[in-house]
């Protein structure tokens, strides 16, 4: 028997699980997940629980009844994955020898990379939403927060789902306004970008958005510290944001045990080099990485880790046949960014095309507007949840091609202009 | 398609003037483009630039923190370096496309 052993059984690494379940040879391959916590989250719906629109029990289920009952479930941290012996090391002192080994070790807020950021007001008047307990709390906070300055404060761009945070200012402004105490709420977008936006078309499509909600978009900000008696964030070239309520995206970094596996890139975040196209780990030929825990440049989020599934199948197929590998992913992410009140954009794009404005072709639901704001995304972002649970963990297929298509979309055509410098 | 003239030679850049293809980059257009953002270039300016393109090449997705991390400059040392935005200013001057996220 051949071994092929799976990191991490969350989003990426059940739905590797049961697609390559369905594709090998039962009698040839033994297949072994590994995972440090039973509990799988919908981590989409941490956005909503602090507003009360999801509550906490939504988004909680088992990781083993999206597993496939004969593929070996073990519940055990990870110690180091020893790529010259073919092996991984596990906490509790057992070894899985492996043919093929799948990385889906996702990515962790971390909070203590920040200083103060965990000082005196954590989880008092500072919160994350990026964990269960963090939106939970925030969820009771909000409850009786009397208003105030509310700053979203992103400590850095390489982060999961990069348009949650600007969700979070969109859902805040409507939970505000249905609680008509929104004239008591300042709200901050504090980011190191240069701006909420920072794609040409979508800056113009959506860009108005900001200004119709009132959140007020600091930009070029790089926290370098809290200061938690003045309530005051700090950023490494001294300039000052005071806050009131503070919503964290702390940094973003890979599992502490691909450090332990001198897996990780030299910059010591513990995001595994991968060729961006095969999804291949550029150190061992037999390890293959997927979804959060790549350190390829595109969006760290649940449809990439679908699209890419679909890639890494047929390569981990033409790899274990001796062949080349000629799936190519193309970077390709799709999602729904919502804007509070009932209503909700579409993006699509992949590494090459920014998100554009048209039409996109779902089949048998018909056409959604990209970068518009309408009523039918916002029920696309609800349906996501029955489809995440349904088709995208059980490793089905949806109506998506894994390569973005440029069907439906406007392409302007562009203007030869002529600029010199200085 | 905008474009920047160094020498009688047409380069292309896109409309925030970074360019479209990091293969036409020079040392010297790099001191042109700094000049602009002024910045006079030095050799530690250079190890960041080299560093930059570097990782692009590689298909790496870039951070402010990924560059205070790669021994060549710690955080405080690459905005001292480029003032303001050090990531957006120095991937100008480097010649590979704006830090940006998903919209």
């Amino acid at each position: 028997m051949k071994n092929l052993v799976i990191l991490g059984a969350g989003t990426a690494g059940t739905l590797m699980a049961n697609k390559l379940h369905k594709a090998l040879t039962h009698n040839v391959w033994n297949i072994t997940i590994v995972d440090k916590d039973a509990v799988h989250y919908y981590q989409p719906g941490f956005l909503f629980i602090p507003f009360g629109i999801y509550q906490p029990e939504d988004v909680v289920r088992t990781k083993e009844e999206f597993l496939p009952k004969d593929v070996n479930f073990i519940l055990q941290e990870v110690e180091r994955i020893e790529g010259e012996k073919n092996q991984v090391a596990l906490k509790d002192g057992r070894t899985l020898p492996y043919d093929v080994l799948v990385v889906a070790t996702g990515a962790n807020v971390v909070p203590e990379e920040t200083p103060g950021l965990m000082g005196a007001l954590w989880q008092k008047d500072i919160f994350d939403f990026y964990t269960y307990e963090g939106s939970t709390l925030l969820a009771k906070k909000l409850q009786d927060w009397k208003g105030g300055k509310l700053v979203i404060n992103l400590t850095e761009t390489l982060i999961k789902c990069p348009v949650a945070p600007l969700e979070f200012a969109f859902l805040a402004d409507a939970f505000f306004t249905e609680k008509g105490m929104r004239d008591r709420v300042d709200i901050y977008y504090v980011t190191p970008l240069s701006g909420a936006f920072t794609k040409p078309k979508a800056t113009k499509m959506l860009s108005a958005l900001l200004e119709e909600k009132k959140i007020k978009v600091v930009p070029d900000f790089y926290v370098q510290e809290v200061d938690n008696e003045r309530k005051m964030l700090v950023s490494y070239d001294q300039k000052e944001v005071p806050f009131d309520l503070l919503v964290t995206i702390p940094v973003n970094k890979g599992a502490d045990m691909i450090e332990a596996s001198g897996l990780g890139d030299e910059d010591g975040l513990n995001f595994v080099p991968t060729d961006k196209q095969t999804l291949q780990s550029k150190k061992f030929k037999n390890v293959f990485v997927i979804g959060d825990a790549t350190n390829v440049p595109a969006s760290k989020a649940g449809s990439v880790a679908h699209f890419e599934g679909e890639i890494l199948l047929e390569n981990i197929l033409s790899y274990v046949k001796g062949l080349p590998l000629e799936a190519k992913f193309d970077g390709h992410a799709n999602c729904f960014i919502e804007t509070g009140f009932g209503k909700a954009a579409l993006i699509d794009f992949n590494y090459t095309t920014e998100p554009l404005a048209g039409k996109f072709p779902w089949p048998v639901v018909g056409p959604m507007g990209l970068l518009k704001v309408t009523r039918a995304n916002h029920f696309g972002k609800l349906a996501f949840k029955w489809v995440y649970w349904h088709i995208l963990l059980t490793g089905g297929e949806l109506p998506v091609p894994s390569h973005m298509s440029m069907a439906g979309k406007e392409v302007e055509k562009e203007v030869e202009k002529e600029l010199t410098l200085n | 398609m905008e474009t920047l003239v160094l020498n009688n030679q047409k380069i292309e850049v896109n409309a925030e003037g970074y360019l479209k293809n990091a293969s036409d980059w020079t040392p010297e257009l790099a001191h042109e483009i700094a000049q602009g953002a002024n910045i006079v270039l030095t050799d530690k300016h250079f190890e960041v630039l080299h560093w930059l393109r570097a990782k692009q090449a590689e298909g790496v997705a870039l951070s402010i923190r990924k560059v205070g991390n790669s021994g060549v400059v710690d955080i405080k040392q690459f905005y001292a370096l480029f003032p303001g935005g050090p990531l957006k200013i120095s991937s100008k001057i480097a010649g590979i496309p704006k830090p940006v996220s998903c919209i």
